[in-house]
């Protein structure tokens, strides 16, 4: 008997905590399944039918949208676009922002007013940002030219050379994201503990060597976050190009990402359908580059 | 300090400058431009670094042609109801999951990791077609709308929560807590820093947020600062000091938020980024 009252007692004290467990999580995953999941089935669905006039009466065209998105020529610049964008900011990015987190990781005065500096950009709006440096880089009048003019070079034109403009767009990007990865980075420095790099100074280890034996290998884990976190962040560049470079500009087919042409299809020329086909794309392009990230981690990540 | 070292620390210091000046020129430059007549800034020869003569006017120019009052006020609303639901919803999702034990917890987290590892643009269509038959474009709720849950907050405050000692929940059972109170008095207050982070990363991330409220609110009345500026930028074409001016002024009251909270800011990032 008595067993029998502890048993229901404790059933239900579970059933409470199923219930609170349920009441705790409900406002998030109905808000995700609404919010979200649904959405992501509906883009898919969307992507096989052609929007009508006004995004109305959408017509069932099966695989054409993917049959266009192949041929069309402006897909694949924005492909190519997107991962030349990612594959300059990302490594440089990190590149400066570990190097400045290794300078920034000792006795230094001024330690924590520039980590605030460096940081700034990350806090600016990108609209504004962008503006500034779109201004910074105008052919006539721009700061860059006059600074150039001074050593007698002549004006280059940052933002319509459909060879430039492009470097120009993701210099801005690795401005705006430096002093984000370096303070990811420095904090993942800091849990390294101090006496390994006591222990290699009585060995005799110099700064660039104890970097490569010590610092890098021990801030693998940190770094591995950074590189995946930034290759998402880069394959979904979109405020920057799309403040500087209008649809007329010599450089759009150069510049063009694949976010900026979702936007264009989906809210300029209001062809949802094609839009949609165009975010599947995206989709499919960071599953596929997130899973090999994933399992190249193995060979060069080191879990302690 | 041999000598060795104090030029080791000069160099350092050198790079550290050069680096900082990079960062800081071209909010220096925004300002000084908004400062100058077109003609001067557009003058060559002589080039004018500095402006002649404050031109405030520019300020005052913008001020008219733009309601800002009305920008400041829809982006404070959307950051403060995307962190008041967001970081509400998301902590009582992430005690669930860290600290409760019930049918399906494993199945509904794995739909929050599912949610972040996903493309935002994909949900963009859809919820757009969702604000527009509800009827809410243009106006503050739709600004809200996609940051209603947040699924990068529930993984967040759920590495918060499970730091957490099992011992905090049974005493306050053994006060008479229920889950309930647990979860408010005395589990809540323990993950203030995570709270704080996730505040700050929502209010940033909104704030910086350009294409959602550039498709659902049109109507300049209900634009936020950034969707504004992308209009402003095609109105005022050539005029850079007007645009330096309107760049200042939408970027003014983050930039003051954070030399206030400073610590906060790049605490909050960096503890977030060692728990994720």
């Amino acid at each position: 008997m008595q067993s029998q009252a502890v048993k229901r007692t404790s059933g239900k004290k579970a059933w409470k905590e199923w219930a609170w467990g349920w009441f705790f999580i409900a406002p998030t995953i109905v808000g995700l399944v609404v919010l979200n999941l649904i959405p992501m089935a509906q883009s898919a669905y969307l992507s096989f039918f052609k929007s009508g006039d006004f995004g109305r009466n959408n017509i069932y065209v099966g695989l054409d949208n993917y049959r266009k998105l192949v041929q069309d020529a402006q897909v694949w610049h924005a492909v190519a676009n997107t991962l030349l964008y990612a594959a300059i900011v990302v490594p440089v990015s990190i590149a400066l922002a570990m190097l400045i987190a290794v300078l920034l990781n000792q006795k230094i005065a001024g330690r924590s007013a520039y980590r605030t500096i460096y940081f700034i950009p990350m806090i600016a709006a990108p609209a504004a940002v962008t503006m500034v440096w779109r201004w910074m880089y105008n052919q006539q009048f721009g700061l860059f030219n006059y600074v150039l003019s001074k050593f007698g070079l002549p004006p280059v034109d940052w933002i319509s050379n459909p060879r430039l403009a492009l470097v120009s767009i993701a210099v801005i990007g690795i401005w705006s994201v430096v002093g984000y990865n370096m303070v990811l980075l420095l904090a993942g420095l800091q849990e390294i503990p101090k006496d390994y790099y006591e222990a290699s100074d009585i060995d005799g280890a110099g700064r660039i060597r104890q970097f490569f034996v010590i610092t890098l290998p021990l801030v693998t884990p940190t770094l591995f976050f950074v590189v995946v976190t930034s290759v998402i962040q880069a394959m979904q560049v979109f405020d920057v190009i799309f403040m500087m470079i209008d649809v007329t500009n010599p450089a759009y087919d150069h510049t063009v990402s694949l976010v900026y042409l979702f936007y264009n299809s989906s809210f300029k020329y209001m062809d949802r359908g094609y839009g949609s086909a165009i975010v599947m794309l995206l989709l499919a392009l960071i599953m596929i580059i997130t899973f090999f990230q994933m399992k190249a981690q193995k060979r060069w990540v080191h879990y302690q | 300090m041999t000598q060795k070292n104090r030029v080791s620390t000069l160099f350092v210091h050198a790079v550290l400058l050069l680096g900082a000046a990079i960062m800081v020129l071209p909010f220096l430059w925004m300002v000084l431009t908004s400062l100058k007549t077109v003609t001067e800034s557009t003058s060559m020869n002589p080039f004018y670094f500095f402006p002649s003569r404050v031109m405030w006017e520019n300020y005052s120019e913008v001020w008219r042609q733009t309601d800002f009052l009305r920008l400041y006020w829809n982006t404070f609303a959307m950051m403060a109801l995307r962190v008041l639901c967001g970081v509400t919803f998301s902590a009582m999702a992430a005690y669930a999951f860290a600290r409760l034990k019930f049918p399906g917890r494993s199945f509904f987290f794995s739909l929050v990791l599912f949610q972040m590892m996903v493309p935002t643009q994909i949900f963009i269509i859809p919820q757009y077609l969702m604000v527009d038959q509800l009827g809410l474009r243009n106006t503050i709720l739709a600004l809200l709308f996609p940051g209603l849950v947040s699924a990068f907050g529930t993984f967040l405050l759920r590495q918060f929560f499970m730091g957490l000692p099992k011992e905090l929940e049974e005493a306050a059972k053994l006060d008479g807590c229920n889950i309930g109170q647990t979860f408010l008095y005395v589990m809540l207050p323990l993950v203030r820093s995570g709270l704080a982070a996730l505040s700050i990363f929502t209010a940033l991330f909104s704030f910086k947020d350009l294409m959602w409220p550039l498709i659902v609110n049109t109507d300049s009345s209900a634009a936020t600062l950034s969707s504004a500026l992308a209009k402003i930028q095609s109105a005022f074409a050539v005029h850079y000091p007007e645009l330096m001016a309107a760049s200042v002024l939408a970027i003014w009251p983050m930039l003051a938020l954070f030399m206030l909270f400073q610590k906060q800011f790049i605490e909050g990032i960096a503890t977030s980024g060692g728990k994720l």
